[in-house]
Parts: structure tokens; C-alpha cells; sequence
């Protein structure tokens, strides 16, 4: 079956590198350029020192890096500081206010998709909508773990979106929801951290099994005497759903780029923990269009003993890509 | 997340004057944050806790005590960046090794918590 997806790369992936001056943005780009990613995500707010007061040289430059290593800016990740003041919430205008400026800044840059936090509320997202029909960006909300694509939450979304006929708000799937094991990485660090093995083992086989995580928690710290490290892995598990990938089908109109999160990609080139070997079939069979934007989140839990390489990771993450793509191609 | 690199390696030094101390830190978080949503910057020096009025946050600009940190909207403390964290301690420190804590408390508008991050070095001062 022939597909429509492409690949792609956040910035998000190289943090560590980034955060301690290791690699520059043009770097990552360049990185991305040379696995054959075509798409490269970006966050201001991490990226953009001085922002929000980006100049037009500054967009120049950001339009000019991708265009110098042949890749196109996909995605654009806003963030919303409602709590801005300590002694009161955002009012609601200023929350459009600010939505607004970011949708501002990402037509200049040029980019499609608006990476919308999942906390943003659904009738905040309804007033922007004309600015972003006006601006021609996709609003999507992030559909996060524990969150996931038929939570009641994300559903409002959805509604607001069917109710006002627009194409410019929907969703943008992150792929921790289809968090089928329990990620290795993640039990090592609470192992190292005072973890017994035979718990760890029992949390794993618990998450195995899609026992409730409410049920773990409790066998852990009451019934098991768990201690400070088994009880966090054990509650780690509220933000480990396998949510049904067969689901993806049912919005694909709602979605136009895919947060392709993972934690640890190993030596054969597989992901340990997130089912992309179902989702990625799945997108294809419903003839999604639109990019897997690499997004590694493991620097955090290997960095206490190992040095991180996450250029390394992500290669890995598209020797899957290409493999779980060509396979489905193969099948027609 | 990025616990281990909050405080910068051999940054540890004293203020001109016997005034106090001062080192280089960085924000645990992967955005750059506005200052009015750092709650605190919690000093800890060989085992005893620094008053929050002995410290002040200098990233180029004036600096700023902890207070004026929480109204101070237009500026951030961006991703990655050192900033320089001072501490009035009259005498500043002995020479050699002392054990420095620093523990910051950020306001994540998405969580419903505070969000917190910790550091502990041991640095030498020459």
C-alpha cells in the first residue's frame, strides 16, 4: 500500500545537546538533513533567545537554515503561561492574546502546524480560530498521555472544531499514548534509584497485563511496603496508557502532523515500549498525510550514568520509520 | 530534567570585599521560562540554608532579589543560558571544598503542581 507520510525531527530530540551547547539548531539541522528527514519542528521558546521579540532577520534566518539543508519547518510548539503572575490566572482575552501572538509568529515563519498544549481550554481555542483561519496555521492539541484520542477532553475539541466547520483547529497525536510496555529505560532509572528488581519486575509484568494503574499503585506502596522509588515507578504508570492505535483511523481529519515520541530506540532499531509497529500500519491503512516528527525524551532517564546520543537515537528511530513504511508499501 | 547540570562546574567563587559569594546556574527546564515564574531559587551552603533576601539573580541586566524576580514580566532566564547567582554572606567562604545545593521552584502553567529541580555539587574555592 503506498503512503503519504513523511519524516521528520524536533528540536525537542536534541535538548541535551542543546541545553549544554553541545550542538547548535543549524547542526540539528544538519542532522536531520543527513538521515533523510525532510520536516524539521521547532520551539521558539526554546530556540529563539529573546522571544517573543523576533525580528525579521531572525525569520530570515530561520527560513534560510531550512532551505540551505533542503528541509521544510512543520510544526511550531506554543505554550500558554497562564500562571504568568503569581497572584492571578490569565484572563481569558489575554489567553488569546498571547495564542495570537504565537499564531502570528508562526505565518511569518511560514509553518502549517501549531502544536497546541493539551491544558489549553476548548472555548479559548474556539475565539482564536478566525485568527487562525486568517493566518492559515492548524491549531492541534496535543493529545498527551495520560490523555488520549477518545478522552473526553480531546473530544471537546473535536466538537468545537465540527461545530464551527473549521480546518484550522483539531488535534496533533503525540505517540506516548500507545505506550504498549513498560519503558526499560524508565525501570532501570528507578532501579539505580532504590528500586528492588523483583518489584520493578512486578510493576513491568503489572503493566504487561494493562492491569488498572490504580491497582499497581496501591500493591506497591500499601500492600508490597514499597518504597520512595518503587512507588513513583509505580505511579509512572497513570502516564503509560496503550491506547488503541485501530482508533487513529477515526480523526485522521483532525490531524496533520504526529509527535513521534520515544524514550529508547535499542541496537536492532526497535522502540522497547511504544507500539509504532501498529500505529504506523494504521496511519497508512487510512491514508494520513503529514509528517512523524521525531521527539526523543530520553536524555532524562539515562543521563545519571551514561552519556546521551541523541543524534544516535533518533537515526535509529528512522531505520524503524523506513522499515515499518517500506513493509506496508511491500504488502500491496 | 536536566537536574545534574544546574549548577556549572567550578563556578564557585567569592564577592570582591568579603561581601559573600557567588556561582553560575542554569534553569532546569527545556524552554527558556519569564522570571515572574520563578518561585524560588533555594541556596544551600555546607549543609545550612541561605536566607532568600541574601540572594540575588544577575543575567546581564540590573540584578534582582527573589522578590523582584516575581514581577519582573519582561525578561527571561532562557534555555540553557547561565545566569550568575550571588549570596550576601559576610566573610565569603574558606578556601577549598564546599558542598552547594540549589533547588529551583518553577510555575509550569500546564501542571497542576509546582514543577522542582535540584542540584548538589561539591565546588572549590581557590
Amino acid at each position: 500500500m503506498s503512503h503519504k507520510i513523511k519524516r521528520g525531527v524536533s528540536l525537542y530530540s536534541f535538548q541535551e545537546e542543546l541545553f549544554l551547547g553541545q550542538m547548535t539548531v543549524d547542526d540539528c539541522f544538519a542532522f536531520a538533513a543527513s538521515i533523510g528527514a525532510t520536516g524539521v519542528e521547532i520551539l521558539p521558546e526554546q530556540n529563539m533567545p529573546g522571544f517573543p521579540n523576533i525580528s525579521d532577520a531572525d525569520v530570515a534566518w530561520w527560513k534560510d537554515t531550512a532551505a540551505k539543508h533542503e528541509v521544510e519547518l512543520t510544526c511550531y510548539d506554543m505554550f500558554l503561561d497562564t500562571k504568568v503572575r503569581k497572584d492571578r490566572l490569565m484572563t481569558d482575552e489575554e489567553q488569546v492574546a498571547s495564542i495570537v501572538r504565537d499564531l502570528t509568529l508562526c505565518n511569518r515563519l511560514g509553518i502549517p502546524n501549531m502544536r497546541i498544549l493539551v491544558f489549553v481550554r476548548p472555548d479559548i481555542l474556539e475565539k482564536c480560530v478566525p485568527y487562525a483561519e486568517d493566518l492559515g496555521v492548524h491549531m492541534g492539541v496535543e493529545v498527551h498521555a495520560p490523555w488520549h484520542m477518545e478522552h473526553a477532553w480531546i473530544l471537546r475539541t473535536v466538537e468545537v472544531a465540527d461545530r464551527l466547520g473549521t480546518k484550522n483547529l483539531g488535534l496533533l497525536p503525540d505517540m506516548g499514548i500507545f505506550n504498549k510496555h513498560y519503558p526499560p529505560v524508565w525501570r532501570d532509572r528507578f532501579v539505580r534509584q532504590g528500586a528492588r528488581p523483583e518489584v520493578a519486575q512486578f510493576i513491568v509484568q503489572q503493566h504487561e497485563e494493562k492491569i488498572m494503574a490504580e491497582y499497581t499503585i496501591y500493591e506497591v506502596a500499601v500492600k508490597m511496603g514499597g518504597n520512595k522509588a518503587e512507588v513513583a515507578m509505580a505511579e509512572m504508570l497513570r502516564h503509560t496508557p496503550y491506547s488503541n492505535p485501530k482508533r487513529l483511523k477515526d480523526f485522521t481529519p483532525y490531524f496533520h502532523h504526529i509527535q513521534a515520541k520515544f524514550y529508547e530506540m535499542d541496537e536492532d532499531a526497535a522502540d522497547p515500549s511504544i507500539a509504532y509497529d501498529e500505529a504506523i500500519p494504521a496511519l497508512i491503512e487510512a491514508g494520513w498525510e503529514g509528517y512523524l516528527s521525531s521527539e526523543y525524551e530520553g536524555n532524562r532517564w539515562i543521563q545519571d550514568v551514561q552519556a546521551v546520543d541523541s543524534r544516535e537515537q533518533v537515526r535509529r528511530q528512522h531505520l524503524m520509520f523506513e522499515r515499518l513504511l517500506g513493509q506496508a508499501e511491500g504488502a500491496n | 530534567m536536566f537536574d545534574k547540570y544546574l549548577i556549572v562546574e567550578d563556578s564557585l567563587r567569592n564577592l570582591p570585599g568579603g561581601e559573600g559569594f557567588a556561582f553560575e546556574a542554569r534553569l532546569g527546564y527545556y524552554r527558556g521560562l519569564g522570571l515572574s515564574m520563578i518561585e524560588e531559587l533555594a541556596v544551600t551552603l555546607d549543609g545550612e540554608e541561605i536566607d532568600r533576601a541574601a540572594v540575588r539573580f544577575h543575567d546581564g541586566a540590573d540584578a534582582l532579589t527573589l522578590d523582584e524576580m516575581e514581577t519582573a514580566y519582561d525578561r527571561r532566564w532562557e534555555f540553557g543560558a547561565r545566569a550568575v547567582i550571588s549570596v550576601a554572606h559576610p566573610g565569603g567562604l574558606d578556601a577549598g571544598e564546599h558542598k552547594l545545593d540549589l533547588r529551583e521552584k518553577l510555575r509550569v502553567s500546564y501542571l497542576p503542581f509546582p514543577s522542582f529541580c535540584s542540584d548538589s555539587k561539591m565546588l572549590t574555592v581557590g
